[in-house]
């Protein structure tokens, strides 16, 4: 239940920066340094997202098969491959590392 | 009622004819598609089917989607799941602003528009010129990604209840795929590059430190240190994770730069 509660507040506080974009006068958001902050903040979260699901186990740094996930999405990448193919390349790089025992 | 045709068919005919229907529809398909992956990593995270189509149906936001669960499949709280999803949902009032401005959609429209605000949508509009044009791609991707996003993810969840380990299926190398994915686009240039390499380092140094999940608000708060006190572009990482228009550019005019070296070359010519 806790979680569902987190859950929704976390919708509301989503649908709240999109609709503040449409009441708030265009002059208050349009300050440079509000939008330059949602955009290094938008860098900076996926970066860290990126990290912590590839190298972090609880409060541990591990270096396991998602170090392939991430080398893997890297070239999908870098080869201009469609989110899809960059997700089941990752996937498929973890699964077939932890079938060579590389865990 | 099969007579109605010669009335009826003009009007799909000429939608269909719109530059910015085609390019809102073929991304809502490749996102919609990509939907499945979010379904199957969020049951995998922890979440039961209903969580996961809540944050389908009333975060929509893919980014902040894919963080909210990111974080709890790390260990993390309720609530640091939210502070991450929270602050990477900022940049869509920005976008909010941006269409509002564009599109200016009165009364229910304005709350509609709002729930539909997200990269897809805005890059599609904010890439034409033509204001019933931006008007078209507008609800056209924001609609169409809505629809198919939801049918994938609801397909994902089921797909991925049943898979049994995540792990034996690399689903935990997916949702480091999917990060990279969409922080990929945002790194044009030098400046973004070194702001994602600074805020990881801070992520790993924080790791063993603090409770799973904050070490992701720390690198939001390094992010935000950086975009108060230098002075880069206002824009930076804001365009939006998808260019619609990609193969576009190569083709016609859309930028004055692109437009100038067109002319130089009709010079020479």
């Amino acid at each position: 239940m806790n979680l569902w509660m987190w859950l929704l507040l976390s919708c509301l506080l989503a649908y709240a920066w999109k609709l503040l974009g449409y009441l708030v006068p265009a002059s208050l958001l349009r300050n440079p340094r509000t939008s330059r902050i949602a955009g290094t903040m938008t860098i900076g979260l996926l970066a860290s997202l990126t990290v912590v699901n590839a190298v972090a186990s609880g409060q541990s740094l591990v270096l396991d098969a998602r170090l392939g996930a991430l080398a893997a999405a890297a070239i999908a990448l870098w080869l201009r491959a469609p989110f899809l193919v960059v997700v089941i390349a990752g996937a498929a790089a973890a699964a077939g590392l932890r079938l060579l025992g590389w865990d | 009622m099969g007579l109605d045709f010669d009335t009826a068919e003009p009007a799909p005919v000429k939608i269909l004819q719109s530059p910015a229907v085609r390019i809102g529809l073929s991304i809502s398909i490749a996102t919609g598609l990509y939907g499945v992956s979010f379904g199957a990593l969020s049951v995998t995270s922890g979440l039961d089917f209903w969580q996961t189509m809540a944050l389908s149906l009333l975060l929509f936001s893919g980014g902040s989607q894919f963080a909210f669960i990111g974080v709890v499949a790390g260990g993390g709280s309720g609530v640091a799941a939210m502070g991450a999803a929270t602050l990477l949902g900022m940049r869509n009032g920005i976008y909010g602003m941006q269409i509002n401005a564009l599109l200016q959609p009165r009364g229910w429209r304005k709350f509609a528009a709002a729930q539909l605000t997200i990269d897809e949508s805005t890059a599609t509009s904010t890439g034409q010129t033509d204001p019933d044009e931006q008007k078209r791609g507008f609800w056209t991707a924001g609609i169409g990604v809505f629809v198919l996003w939801n049918l994938f993810t609801a397909l994902g969840a089921l797909a991925g209840g049943a898979l049994g380990d995540p792990k034996q299926w690399g689903l935990d190398g997916a949702a480091v795929a999917a990060f990279l994915g969409l922080l990929w686009p945002r790194l044009k240039g030098r400046e973004p590059v070194a702001i994602a390499v600074v805020c990881a380092l801070a992520t790993v140094l924080a790791v063993p430190f603090v409770p799973p999940g904050v070490p992701i608000l720390v690198a939001a708060v390094v992010a935000a240190g950086i975009g108060w006190f230098s002075h880069g572009r206002s824009d930076e990482g804001l365009e939006p994770d998808v260019d619609p228009y990609a193969e576009d550019h190569v083709h016609h005019h859309h930028d004055p730069a692109r437009d100038s070296r067109g002319d130089r070359s009709g010079d020479d010519a």
